[in-house]
């Protein structure tokens, strides 16, 4: 039997994955440095994996509330309020999920009606584009640029923007390019959704991986609370990736709308994670603030050394990615990552991967140790002096 | 914080050309700041972090020994702490508020060598009130690493989004 035909048109239309592709052939692969892995490479902080177990002993194994525990709400509300200047009530503008990944799906299939479009920047996370189509939504890309260290301008969404639009998602900083927006652009930006009555998903995952400027939520800016849900997670901050555990916060009836997707698709999300983002958020800050130093230290590390090698690489405001061109090599970024993973054994992820407007440029994650980073940089180095010849 | 010496306590296995390298530096100029932690004594020299107890270690019996001293009019108790500190067997020696005055980290070859050291050197000297051996049966941290911990984070797959 075909099975095939049984499979719904719009996720056979799915594009498969970039990074899928790459992963398959850098897995069969022996020693190899790898710069293309989205997760930080330190461990979950112990205080927070014992309040797992702990959680595990004292018998924490059942269901909880669908919007999440009310003690983890109260926390994420306080923790938002303090860092993001915006007052969430935990009783009902706050939905705990299974990563932001969740969040991110319920609000678009609880906003969307089928054909209904959302403007998104790229290059972008993954899950994006698709994520919008398995709503019955039309995704829009937005291009940003390496010369506005791939900022969003609202200019650009000004131009993209057609009648339909009803959804802005943004991930600042953003995965793949480290891109940030100040204040200024911020600003702007909200005008635009304001006058465009958009609903913004600000997906702010990196939020507390920013290195030089503060991080500003387009939430508290004039007239955005009330047509904001704010997206975030465990998963960079407290090295927290496999718990799975994010939160969505917004007006009573947005959340409400997504708690009935959840409700009957997840339910709630793990009674243990939870209580381990508990502990996170209560002791977790010193562990997240060593942890971004050793990011920036990095940062400052690998953009020195692609700039030198001349593959010119914007200072990423936040996250941690360096998305260097590889324009002046003559090659595409799959030419060039696929060459460099052959010739030295690097894995960088092609931009491409990230969307049409990742042509020209790689993505290489800095969430790996020094010795790694110093290594990695010598044999792009080395590759990059090599086409030169 | 002085950058290599952050760099140093944070990361010391590092060469000085992958340092120079993390804090923008050139090599010779990280050198240069190392001699200067040298000179100043803050930098006080290098060790491997070792698990002592095992064979191919050397297999070496460590004491940890609460030591009483009579603090002297003048100098108080460091007099009598830097002599202690002198014996070989003495790795580290804190002055500590509390029971005691002195905490003393001892080593030898054996668990002989070392109860001599305590009785026949450190309890015999002027000004020793008493002291309080303690040796250790067993090591689960040392210097910040775990003794039998699998070395995490090489399962994070190789490519994710």
């Amino acid at each position: 039997m075909d099975s095939q035909r049984h499979i719904a048109r719009h996720v056979v239309d799915l594009p498969k994955s970039g990074i899928r592709d790459f992963f398959e052939i850098v897995a069969k692969m022996k020693d190899v440095i790898s710069l293309g892995i989205g997760e930080p490479d330190f461990g979950t902080p112990w205080h927070i994996r014992e309040a797992a177990i702990y959680a595990l002993e004292k018998g924490k194994t059942h269901y909880t509330s669908n919007l999440g525990l009310i003690e983890l709400r109260r926390g994420i509300c306080s923790y938002v309020e303090r860092h993001y200047g915006i007052g969430y009530r935990p009783e009902d503008e706050v939905i705990v999920t299974v990563g932001v990944s969740e969040a991110i799906d319920l609000a678009l299939r609880a906003l969307l009606n089928p054909g209904e479009a959302v403007l998104y920047h790229q290059p972008c996370y993954v899950s994006y584009h698709p994520g919008v189509t398995l709503a019955h939504g039309v995704a829009i890309a937005v291009p940003t640029r390496a010369e506005d260290g791939f900022a969003l301008n609202a200019e650009d969404l000004e131009r993209a923007w057609r009648p339909g639009c009803k959804v802005l998602m943004m991930n600042l900083p953003c995965n793949p390019t480290g891109g940030t927006c100040d204040r200024a652009r911020l600003e702007k930006i909200a005008r635009f959704a304001v006058e465009k009555d958009l609903v913004v998903l600000s997906d702010e995952i990196y939020s507390e991986l920013v290195y030089e400027q503060a991080h500003t939520s387009i939430a508290v800016l004039p007239g955005m609370r009330e047509r904001t849900i704010f997206l975030h997670g465990f998963s960079k901050a407290f090295a927290m990736t496999g718990f799975r555990i994010g939160y969505a916060c917004g007006p009573a009836e947005l959340v409400e709308a997504m708690m009935k997707v959840h409700q009957y698709s997840m339910l709630c999300a793990p009674i243990l994670s939870q209580e381990a983002a508990i502990e996170a958020l209560a002791r977790g800050e010193d562990s997240m603030k060593a942890m971004r130093e050793q990011y920036q230290k990095r940062r400052d590390l690998v953009v020195r050394r692609f700039n030198a090698a001349g593959l010119k690489c914007h200072l990423p405001g936040g996250a941690f990615y360096a998305f260097p061109s590889v324009a002046g090599t003559g090659l595409s970024e799959r030419e060039f990552a696929y060459g460099l993973l052959d010739a030295e054994k690097v894995a960088v992820v092609p931009g491409t991967a990230f969307g049409e407007s990742g042509a020209g440029f790689v993505r290489a994650s800095f969430a790996t140790g020094y010795e790694q980073l110093i290594e990695a940089c010598d044999r792009i180095d080395r590759y990059v002096q090599g086409l030169r010849r | 914080m002085e950058p290599v010496l952050k760099l140093l306590i944070e990361s010391g296995h590092l060469t000085t050309a992958q340092m120079a390298q993390v804090a923008g530096m050139s090599e010779a100029a990280v050198e240069r700041r190392l001699e200067q932690l040298k000179k100043d004594r803050i930098l006080l020299g290098y060790r491997p972090v070792v698990d002592l107890s095992r064979e191919a270690a050397g297999g070496s019996v460590r004491a940890v020994i609460e030591v009483k001293i009579t603090p002297e009019r003048g100098g108080g108790f460091n007099r009598l702490a830097e002599r202690l500190s002198k014996f070989d067997e003495v790795e580290s020696c804190y002055l500590m508020s509390g029971a005691y005055d002195l905490l003393i980290f001892a080593s030898g070859p054996s668990l002989q060598k070392v109860a001599s050291f305590v009785s026949e050197k450190l309890s015999t000297i002027e000004g020793v009130i008493s002291t309080s051996t303690h040796f250790m049966l067993r090591s689960y941290k040392e210097g910040g690493f775990l003794i039998n911990a699998p070395i995490e984070g090489s399962d994070r797959l190789k490519v994710t989004p």
